[in-house]
């Protein structure tokens, strides 16, 4: 028996061998190849060119290669870049915090709640149909909803409750934040719901054997468990947030400003260089806040 | 010392929708007793389990600890612990928190639970680890751990739900051999539910068999596998050979049993009611090679396997309208007198060996 099965897959390995001339290390990077052309065309290069041009020298019509620095002291030295950058945070800030405690609830709720995986998965294709639409057609859908005669402002004047239209609800910090917070709320479910789905039920019952109260098993058993669903979703809103342009314009009736927009302005200008310095710090900066989320929050298990 | 509370289930249902997954049992578990619920999955022995715990909902019945009635009470306050068939240690938390757990929940101070803590992990052997995350740990570790955990309480009872299923075959007898260690130290109750006959037996006071919602036999292992009640009892715990038939005659104590197409058995016994059909179960290493002592203690067949096993040797036989019929023969005694695959054999038993079983009423 034993001479039998072991020269069997000897047989095996010698007919491969004759099929494939390739080295088994030459067959990994063959099947690493296709990734690496796409993030390397892609990613690597654009990224890769941005730098280089932030160097360069710029007119009112042509860019000069060279290398200079100025891009970078006067959009540093600036103190409408502070302000911006500022802004941006802010936002950024506001809308962490909205689509994090709605993000989680909803995520807990789908996840401990409903009982049966079939209502979870339609409840949960339910949170995706609004990206059935563009981003700008969901965000523009909101001017006739916030606007000076907007359906909020309407009904309330014509139940009484006012007599003046409120006038923050549209073109405000308000009304750019809310748009923020209803574009990418599910980005923050997603991850949130995908960790909590694999969370142990036992665990909560252990806990609940252990003499903890509902509001113990949350605080103590669940949000913890939820801690890297949380940093992901956090790293998804933040870049969003941070790089975000149109909602800004559109939601603060360019009364607002943030980062990605001024830069946007700056190609509109055909400042290229300059747009370009503004994107590599840009790209420092939230490259900065992503390893911040990651040394807190240990999220490999997730990947 | 803990105080060791009787368990008393009193016609308890479980009804999940329409179906039933406990119906009406009644079992009194006393102090201080090692009692396994044994039986085949779906059996209703962990929802049982459960219900003592308090995690699952009771539908009809009471359940009660001592002299208090806790059908409606939280599982923290009936003085039992669980411990879970994954065991269930929070994977964020140190060993030192998992255990420290639920005097945590009580608001007790970090200084005197995490002493408490290490004491119980002390205990369990297990002070080296302390710092460590239960993915560090090996499957034992973290029952150990689980455990800890579960006693931390004080509890009157044990409740474990498979607590040796996840570990591999030589980890299961040595910790099945902690586990009673434990339970004779603690003197506390243990409810231990498994489906393996071989481990119920090795630690029970008590053994529940379960079938199909129902009990069909609580009794002491020694009671359950001499003196089986049922038909599943005798089949479930192996080990006995079931003939079922039509009873031509039953008097004093003794019943004559024909199967069809086949033979005539007697058995001792009496199943305490007057039906046509009846079971009698043989245990299959009382079964002797040669020709019976009086009518009705044997048959003869023709074997249709053999199975060396080292110390003995298992026969299976068809014949006299019984289909594969085991007996188990010492090696001395098979290898004095050996037999092939489709020869003839008589078998024989001691009157004694043949007994009557009995029937649920359903």
């Amino acid at each position: 028996m034993a001479t039998i099965t072991s020269s069997e897959p000897v047989k095996g390995q010698a007919i491969k061998a004759k099929r494939f001339h390739l080295l088994p290390a030459s067959i990994s990077y063959l099947q690493a190849t296709p990734l690496t052309l796409i993030l390397g065309g892609f990613l690597l290069l654009p990224v890769l060119m941005i730098t280089v041009v932030s160097f360069w020298d710029y007119d009112f019509a042509q860019m000069y290669p060279d290398f200079v620095t100025f891009n970078y002291t006067e959009t540093l030295g600036s103190w409408v870049t502070w302000k911006t950058y500022l802004n941006t945070l802010k936002y950024a800030f506001m809308v962490w915090v909205i689509t994090l405690f709605v993000g989680f609830w909803v995520a807990y709720f789908l996840a401990f709640h409903i009982r049966t995986s079939a209502m979870q998965m339609v409840l949960f294709l339910v949170c995706t149909v609004p990206f059935l639409t563009s981003n700008i057609i969901r965000m523009i859908s909101w001017i006739p909803v916030l606007g000076r005669n907007g359906l909020v402002n309407s009904t309330l004047i014509s139940s009484r409750l006012i007599s003046e239209p409120i006038e923050w609800l549209l073109y405000s910090d308000f009304a750019v934040v809310l748009a923020m917070v209803h574009l990418y709320t599910l980005f923050m479910v997603t991850p949130i719901f995908n960790t909590l789905m694999r969370v142990d039920k036992s665990l909560v019952e252990a806990a609940r054997d252990a003499g903890a109260s509902s509001w113990q098993i949350l605080t103590n058993v669940i949000l913890p468990l939820a801690k890297p669903g949380m940093a992901i979703g956090t790293i998804f809103v933040v870049t969003l947030v941070m790089a975000d342009f149109s909602t800004v314009q559109v939601m603060s009736g360019g009364q607002s400003a943030s980062v990605a927009l001024m830069m946007k302005n700056q190609m509109s200008l055909l400042q290229y260089p300059a747009a370009a310095a503004n994107a590599v710090v840009l790209l420092v900066l939230v490259l900065l806040m992503v390893a911040g989320i990651l040394r807190i929050v240990d999220i490999r298990k997730e990947l | 010392m803990h105080k060791a509370a009787e368990i008393d289930i009193v016609s308890v249902s479980k009804v999940y929708g329409s179906t039933t997954a406990v119906d009406t049992i009644s079992l009194k578990i006393p102090g201080g007793t090692y009692c396994c619920l044994l039986g085949p999955s779906g059996c209703g022995k962990t929802s049982t389990l459960r219900m003592i715990a308090g995690h699952e909902s009771i539908s009809s019945g009471d359940v009660r600890l001592g002299n208090v009635v806790v059908t409606d009470f939280p599982p923290a306050r009936r003085g039992t612990a669980m411990m879970f068939q994954s065991y269930a240690l929070f994977p964020h938390l140190d060993l030192v928190d998992n255990v420290a757990f639920s005097l945590k929940m009580k608001g007790i101070d970090k200084d005197a639970r995490r002493a408490k803590a290490m004491d119980m992990l002390r205990l369990m052997q297990l002070e080296a680890y302390a710092t460590r995350r239960p993915a560090q740990l090996s499957g034992g570790q973290q029952q150990r751990v689980a455990l800890a955990r579960a006693l931390i309480t004080d509890p009157e009872a044990l409740l474990l739900d498979e607590p040796l299923s996840a570990l591999d075959p030589f980890l299961k007898i040595r910790m099945r051999a902690e586990l009673k260690k434990l339970q004779t130290s603690l003197g506390i109750t243990f409810v231990h539910v498994t489906h393996s006959q071989e481990e119920a037996m090795a630690l029970a006071d008590i053994i529940v068999i379960m079938n199909d919602g129902r009990i069909e036999q609580a009794a002491h292992p020694r009671v359950v596998f001499e003196k089986p009640a049922t038909a599943f009892v005798a089949r479930f715990m192996g080990d006995h050979n079931v003939i079922s038939g039509r009873v031509t005659k039953s008097q004093g104590g003794e019943m004559m049993l024909s199967v069809p197409a086949g033979a005539d058995f007697v058995a001792t016994g009496d199943n305490g009611e007057l039906t046509d059909t009846a079971d009698i179960a043989i245990r299959t290493d009382h079964v002797r090679i040669g020709p019976p002592s009086e009518k009705g203690l044997g048959f003869t067949g023709s074997v249709t396997n053999v199975e060396y096993r080292g110390s003995s040797v298992k026969l299976s036989v068809n014949g006299a309208g019984i289909e594969d019929f085991t007996a188990i023969i010492t090696d001395k005694d098979f290898f004095a007198n050996p037999v092939k695959v489709g020869e003839a054999i008589q078998l024989s038993w001691g009157r004694e060996d043949a007994i009557v079983l009995g029937r649920l009423k359903h």
